[in-house]
């Protein structure tokens, strides 16, 4: 299993119950995924350590800080880890690879203070102080939500939830989740707490304003506008899929994820996809999704089929997410020609303008080739040009080169060899 | 890798190269920002005695010839890059090269033609060359001209097929950014070994730091490799040849790989100029590794012999005919879409 968020962990607790030799494969030190990572043990709640707990208690073995980075033959994955390069062998796999936050360029989103709500909301879980600091929560999606109960938990003063979807469009999607009880429990626990927090929408940033810091963000409702000081804040407009593995093994993908069909199973002969990359539909149908792709692992369909009832309850909960949160034109023209799209390379708005396509852009820009390898930048486009980027080659993610290499003991020895400094 | 550098495989390429490079230092004023021109130089690292002894001849033909070259003993290669390992022979260093990014250089010389009113079509795929000049697209529509040049690099024999060109696949390594690590374009002269090898897989130490700090580690040398994608084995050869030199290099951080096709001819010189038995249709094809350096020249080179205006080098030696001669052996244009 690539990815130990509730997918992965689920995939892989079926698997290890059912005898099978299971490893789940993680870049991040913790287990958990987005949702889960970060939290004490004692404060996790009863999913998550109902899952955390089956997984340690299971056969299953775990690879933390460790990141896939390439497949360099069929059924062979490469991770990288702090103390070298690992190589596994798989008969049957299993991608779990989450989402990220999706970001969008508008003037000052650069600024430092400006974050990611799921980032703010993991740097504060792990210890980074947000006690008293006022924080301006805006973008779409229910983590907003989930990140303003989290922030106030620890000490923040959130004074706005910024939502830019509409209330009908919200309302729609408030109303199915009556068909959706958990949710709902879940909705009604975060929104009692949260009281107190004015969650305003159909509106959205247009800038953030501040010299060497974020000291305001100027709102918008499309007819008016104003001004809301704050330390932070955090904006992100939903999430994107992690794609760049399934796409690297050349597993399908339509509309924006994973094509799998009723066992999780992608294009690609045992290769499983499940959770987030085949839609973005938060951690109790990840948990689902993971489960079948389990059963159909370990050749108990039968087991998997008992689940098809739930997980088509909760991929309709992920349509209506879809169609609630679904993004607006205006967030297409919040940048002006010279705010950054790309801030590994410091491309503008305007560097793009004679570009027609996302090769194109790079070759000419050197828009998303840097660092973060067009994860971000991509995404961003892609919402506001249309912009594919569908060729993925490896590394995935940056590693040592040495990494790359293979095999190196049959280097000479080199003594009194220098040191290359880290990028400045 | 976008190296601008004067070769010496044989009289024909250095006359070649080092009338494009000429042609780049002329450029150099009218070039954007963007097109990166750097003349960092070109240091061919020597391991051993016996490729010193190369460095000597180097020396003296580029000197004989007007181009500065200076031999580096080891202490002085040591000294201009010191991330080189230490045990080497020595090294020459050839002052007037440069490096350039390619992709933007490429972009401006497209808008210069414009300028000059030429007519850019992009996303035009041409599917077959016409007898009596011009070309079938894609979709059907005919486009006719007096001359046609087949310039589609690897893809030229698509056109005209039986053109001796091959693929010949490269891979190079990208990483994060380590500004003023690295000073020249640094190769080590193994390469003229490795790169001679014609018919197998080979590897070569070759390293080249961009202005934004990024170093690009190459390269590789594959025939009968027509995909894009990356292929390991060879990948981690050519890494495994670049830390035997250089390493410090494994330590650093990879952010992307590439790969891309030369255009190769079985005597390692680009074809020129029409074909046999057709004026209508010509070459600007086979640069194999040296079509960013000699690219200038080639253009030149045609507007020459199309306009019959004197070449200032000769052209003889990349006309078409030497690959292309006997009648029954020309190539015939294809006419099937
Ligand atoms: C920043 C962020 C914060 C979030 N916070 C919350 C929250 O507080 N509450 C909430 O309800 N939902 C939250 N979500 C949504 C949450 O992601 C989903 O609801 C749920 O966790 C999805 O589970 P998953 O197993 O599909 O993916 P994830 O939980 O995203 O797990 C995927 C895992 O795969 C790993 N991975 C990806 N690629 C590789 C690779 N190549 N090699 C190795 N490992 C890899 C990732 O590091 C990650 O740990 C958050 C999402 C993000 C992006
Ligand atoms: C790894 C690697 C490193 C290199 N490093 C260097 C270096 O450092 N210095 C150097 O001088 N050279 C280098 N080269 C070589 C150089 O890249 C090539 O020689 C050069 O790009 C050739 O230019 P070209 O215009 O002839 O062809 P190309 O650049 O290949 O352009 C051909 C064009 O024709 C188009 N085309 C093809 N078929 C059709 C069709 N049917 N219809 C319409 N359009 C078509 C293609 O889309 C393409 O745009 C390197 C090559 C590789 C692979």
């Amino acid at each position: 299993m690539v990815g130990a968020g509730p997918a992965g962990i689920a995939a892989a607790c079926v698997a290890a119950e059912n005898r099978r030799t299971v490893a789940v494969v993680d870049n991040s030190p913790w287990l958990g995924g987005q949702i889960w990572r970060g939290i004490q043990t004692k404060t996790r709640g009863g999913t998550a350590r109902h899952w955390l707990d089956r997984l340690q208690n299971s056969d299953v073995q775990i690879f933390s800080s460790a990141t896939i980075f390439a497949s360099p033959s069929a059924n062979q994955l490469l991770a990288e880890t702090p103390d070298g390069v690992l190589e596994f062998n798989w008969k049957k796999l299993v991608l779990a690879t989450g989402a990220r936050e999706l970001f969008l360029p508008f003037p000052g989103w650069t600024l430092p203070g400006v974050m990611g709500p799921g980032g703010l909301h993991a740097m504060a879980k792990s210890g980074w102080p947000v006690a008293e600091k006022k924080v301006v929560i805006a973008g779409s999606g229910p983590l907003l939500l989930a990140v303003a109960d989290g922030l106030k938990k620890e000490g923040a003063r959130v004074s706005l939830v910024a939502e830019q979807a509409n209330w009908s469009e919200v309302m729609r999607f408030g109303l199915s989740l009556l068909r959706h009880p958990r949710k709902l429990i879940q909705g009604v626990g975060i929104k009692s707490r949260i009281i107190g927090v004015p969650y305003h929408f159909g509106c959205w940033p247009v800038r953030a304003n501040g010299s060497s810091q974020v000291e305001s963000v100027t709102l918008t409702d499309g007819s008016r506008s104003w001004t809301v000081d704050c330390d932070y804040l955090a904006c992100g407009f939903h999430l994107v899929p992690n794609l760049e593995l399934p796409r690297l093994l050349g597993c399908a993908v339509s509309n924006g994820y994973v094509s799998v069909n009723e066992f999780q199973l992608t294009s690609v002969p045992d290769v499983f996809c499940a959770g987030e990359p085949t839609g973005i539909g938060g951690v109790d149908c990840a948990l689902i999704e993971g489960q079948v792709a389990g059963w159909v692992a370990v050749e108990a369909p039968d087991y998997a089929r008992k689940l098809f009832g739930l997980r088509a309850d909760w991929h309709r909960f992920r349509a209506s997410l879809h169609q609630a949160f679904a993004l607006r034109p205006e967030l297409r023209r919040l940048a002006t020609p010279n705010t950054y799209v790309c801030r590994c390379e410091d491309v503008r708005l305007e560097d793009l303008s004679n570009c027609k396509s996302w090769r194109d852009t790079k070759l000419n820009t050197r828009c998303g080739m840097g660092s973060c390898q067009g994860r971000i930048c991509g995404a961003a486009a892609e919402f506001l040009f249309g912009w594919k980027n569908d060729s993925v080659r490896p590394p995935l993610f940056p590693v040592r080169a040495s990494s790359l290499a293979g095999k190196t003991d049959a280097l000479p020895e080199i003594t009194a060899e220098p040191n290359i400094s880290s990028p400045t | 890798m976008g190296h601008i550098v004067v070769m010496d495989d044989s009289e024909a390429q250095f006359a070649l190269t080092r009338y494009s490079r000429r042609l780049w230092h002329e450029l150099r004023p009218d070039l954007p920002a963007s097109a990166e021109y750097d003349q960092c130089g070109t240091l061919w690292v020597a391991a051993d005695e016996q490729e010193m002894a190369e460095v000597r001849r180097k020396e003296k033909y580029y000197n004989q010839r007007g181009v500065r070259a200076e031999v580096l003993d080891a202490r002085a290669v040591a000294a201009a890059e010191p991330y080189l390992r230490r045990n080497l022979a020595g090294g020459l260093r050839v002052v007037d090269d440069g490096v350039i990014y390619p992709p933007c250089a490429a972009r401006y010389l497209i808008e210069s033609a414009i300028a000059w009113k030429a007519q850019l079509r992009t996303g035009a795929d041409v599917r077959a060359l016409l007898r009596e000049g011009g070309v079938v697209m894609a979709d059907g529509s005919r486009f006719s001209a007096g001359i046609v040049v087949n310039a589609a690099g690897p893809w030229s024999p698509a056109l005209i097929p039986g053109l001796p060109v091959r693929k010949r696949k490269g891979h190079l390594v990208i990483t994060d950014r380590y500004p003023g690590q690295i000073h020249h374009q640094i190769i080590e002269l193994g390469y003229l070994k490795s790169a001679h090898s014609v018919g197998t897989d080979s590897v070569a130490f070759n390293v080249q730091c961009r202005k934004t700090g990024q170093i690009l580690i190459g390269s590789s040398r594959q025939y009968n490799e027509e995909g894009t994608e990356i292929n390991h084995e060879i990948l981690e050869r050519m890494l495994q040849r670049a830390f035997e030199y250089m390493p410090g290099l494994a330590k650093l951080t990879v952010t992307r790989c590439w790969t891309g096709h030369r255009a190769a001819t079985p005597d390692k010189l680009p074809l020129i100029g029409p074909v046999p038995d057709n004026e209508k249709i010509w070459l600007a094809t086979g640069h194999e590794g040296l079509g960013i350096t000699t690219s200038l020249a080639t253009g030149k080179l045609l507007t020459d012999l199309l306009l019959e205006r004197p070449t200032e080098i000769s052209a003889e030696p990349y006309a078409p005919a030497r690959l292309l001669q006997t009648n029954e052996s020309a190539p015939e244009p294809c006419l099937t879409a």
